[in-house]
């Protein structure tokens, strides 16, 4: 079995084991290839259900907010160990005291959809991962792509890939990259004119279904009742027409500003595809530019949005 | 102060997503400015009515919508 998941049993059944924590959360093994299942290890019994392979893609995070009165050990790559700290900086949990962070660096999760386009099938039966290269088989078929082509663009274009915060670390540290070139999007649109980039964004949503998966796999949105579910006032029509689903991509977006961490949890939870992180790249990227921060690196710098300098940008008045 | 990051994102976010530059404009205006007011109101619509109507995020009429 794999090393990952040997170590992360053997931790959490250690850590449940003597009390030091109350729950563990990870992932359980999938019942189908590729699925991604959540799991909350309460016994050192449950810790023999945990697993880990590179499906693993939702964002643990999320579960953090409304969860005060527990202590937890949370498997974590880069990315979710920085939704962490975005919690612990806008009071959603106290890091120190209430959690511990069971490190797993990151090599870069894969996309279960470009898994099933690269082999064009999804009668996928098994996949199974050796030294950069994805083995899949199926019915009648049995190929081999590499890691990086079927790898989920967020983590193509990620930067830190270890934990910044970690209690235990579950395999050995990997480099990280903080200087690397993640704007290829956002070039990519600016390239345009104003009405080629209304008709690429109107084209990208016109599947969007509205079924909120990108925000509920979102660690930053826990607001007791999301504006969109709002009906008293309504703020958005809860059709699918373009002026709404917009409007909400846009909401969404923006209420993420200077809190992303660029996890890419969104885009593995969107039904059709849709690479919504093209927006919240370009307010990351703004927020970058303009005052230096990234989300989620560090418990003392306070968030962009709560903070001003009198000598702030005013170049868009 | 808080508010100037916040219009400096939006803005930026709607113009990457198509609206065009100068539909959307903030001013700096004092309750005492009146007379600055006035001419910043007029510059807006100048502006605007040069852009001619908007079809960014423009609600259907109800017989388009599906």
């Amino acid at each position: 079995m794999d090393e990952i998941v040997l170590k992360i049993r053997q931790t959490a059944k250690e850590l449940l084991s003597e009390g030091k924590v109350d729950e563990v959360w990870g992932f359980a093994e999938p019942s189908i290839p590729m699925g991604c299942r959540p799991y909350v290890a309460r016994t050192p019994e449950d810790a023999d259900k945990l697993w880990w392979d590179s499906f693993c893609v939702m964002n643990l995070a999320n579960f953090v907010p409304r969860r005060s009165d527990k202590k937890f050990a949370v498997v974590a790559q880069g990315c979710v160990s920085r939704n962490l700290v975005v919690h612990h900086l806008e009071g959603q949990l106290d890091l120190k005291e209430q959690v511990t962070v069971l490190g797993v660096p990151s090599i870069g999760m894969l996309d279960a959809e470009a898994v099933r386009q690269a082999v064009g099938s999804v009668e996928i039966s098994e996949v199974s991962e050796e030294g950069g290269k994805v083995r899949v088989k199926g019915l009648g078929f049995d190929k081999t792509v590499s890691r990086l082509e079927v790898m989920r663009d967020s983590c193509k274009t990620c930067r830190f890939h270890n934990p910044v915060v970690c209690d235990i670390w579950i395999k050995d540290k990997t480099a990280d990259e903080p200087n690397k070139d993640k704007n290829a999007r956002v070039d990519q649109v600016e390239a345009l004119e104003p009405k080629e980039r209304q008709a690429f964004f109107e084209k990208m949503f016109s599947r969007c279904l509205r079924c909120y998966a990108c925000r509920n796999a979102c660690p930053l949105c826990y607001c007791e009742t999301c504006f969109v579910d709002e009906s008293k006032p309504q703020w958005l029509g809860k059709s699918v027409e373009m002026s709404d689903t917009l409007s909400f991509h846009f909401l969404r977006a923006f209420h993420c500003a200077g809190r992303c961490t660029d996890c890419g949890a969104c885009e593995s939870a969107c039904p059709v595809g849709i690479p919504v992180r093209y927006l919240t790249r370009k307010l990351e990227a703004d927020i970058e530019a303009k005052y230096g921060y990234q989300a989620g690196l560090d418990l003392e710098t306070k968030p962009p949005m709560s903070v001003y300098l009198p000598d702030d940008t005013d170049d868009f008045m | 102060m808080f508010a100037r990051r916040k219009f400096s994102a939006a803005k930026s976010l709607l113009e990457y997503m198509g609206l065009e530059s100068g539909r959307l404009q903030f001013s700096w205006i004092s309750s005492a400015e009146a007379e600055k007011f006035a001419t910043t109101a007029n510059k807006v619509v100048e502006r605007v009515r040069e852009l001619g109507p908007a079809n960014f995020m423009q609600k259907l009429p109800l017989e388009q919508v599906a």
